[in-house]
């Protein structure tokens, strides 16, 4: 079973992708790429707290991630890869290719960000990225919940 | 006299806001209860709307559940913090009983609401 789902979401782990995503694809498995995160093992008992027994969760930094995403999509358990930041996701596509998706599930409001979308706000240098990773051949749209339409990436400008 | 503990309670949606003005309805309005909600928040900003609620003083953070960005930032914000404590799963009886109940530490206070809060859910 390939990956399901790459994500970008600040949030990580949380209702929308336990139980909005999690349910409908029957997700078994979340990957959470976050280098800050590999370094804190209390942060990392607060993600666990909010996933079920049935879904197992594997918090690594980027690099520990780029070694492992051949491994996961390999897995017979469908699963979610979870990045909070746009330049994480970007820097795991390219390290460990081919990603088809990326998903942008929700980047709130930070100095420097506006407004995409009501979940989707990004900066010019964000954008830029994304715009590069969508020329090398990667989809990108944004879609916070399975019941709403993805929007692509051309429309977020 | 000990320090009036503020409550903050913080959910999804406008979930915290309707407990804050049922709570507010039964009991009379006050300013022991301020809510939060998460609504197009990322965690940074959850844990802002958090600060500005409880403020420097003892305060007890009630969340809708135990995970989530709600949870997350209040976890966040609370850690290092002696004088502030979370408790999840919030409903209303928990919360009547914390505006009745102001001055006691924040610490008492979480396992006081912990115990109504549960108290309160049976099948009768």
């Amino acid at each position: 079973m390939p990956v399901l789902s790459y994500r970008i979401d600040d949030r990580l782990v949380h209702g929308q992708v336990v139980i909005g995503w999690g349910k409908p694809m029957n997700i078994e498995f979340i990957a959470l790429v976050d280098d800050a995160v590999a370094e804190s093992e209390w942060e990392q008992e607060l993600y666990r707290m909010g996933v079920p027994t049935e879904i197992a969760l594997e918090c690594c930094s980027l690099a520990q991630a780029a070694e492992r995403t051949p491994g996961w999509r390999a897995d017979a358990r469908p699963s979610i890869v979870l990045t909070a930041e746009v330049a994480t996701m970007v820097a795991l596509c390219r390290a460990a290719p081919p990603v088809e998706r990326v998903v942008l599930g929700g980047l709130h409001h930070k100095p420097g960000r506006t407004a995409r979308l009501p979940y989707v706000y990004l900066t010019g240098e964000e954008l830029q990225l994304l715009e590069a990773l969508a020329a090398e051949g990667v989809k990108i749209e944004a879609q916070d919940l399975p019941t709403t339409p993805p929007v692509p990436l051309s429309a977020l400008r | 006299m000990s320090e009036v503990a503020r409550g903050v309670v913080i959910a999804h949606g406008s979930l915290a806001a309707a407990l804050v003005e049922a709570a507010e309805r039964i009991g009379g309005p006050g300013e022991g209860l301020v809510a939060v909600s998460n609504t197009e928040c990322g965690r940074e900003q959850i844990e802002a709307k958090i600060a500005a609620a409880a403020g420097d003083g003892p305060a007890v953070l009630f969340v809708d559940m135990p995970c989530g960005s709600c949870f997350f930032a209040a976890m966040h914000f609370a850690r290092g913090r002696e004088q502030v404590r979370v408790v999840t799963g919030v409903n209303l009886p928990m919360l009547l009983d914390f505006v009745n109940h102001p001055t006691l530490p924040p610490a008492e206070s979480a396992i006081r609401a912990t115990t109504k809060g549960a108290e309160a859910i049976r099948h009768p």
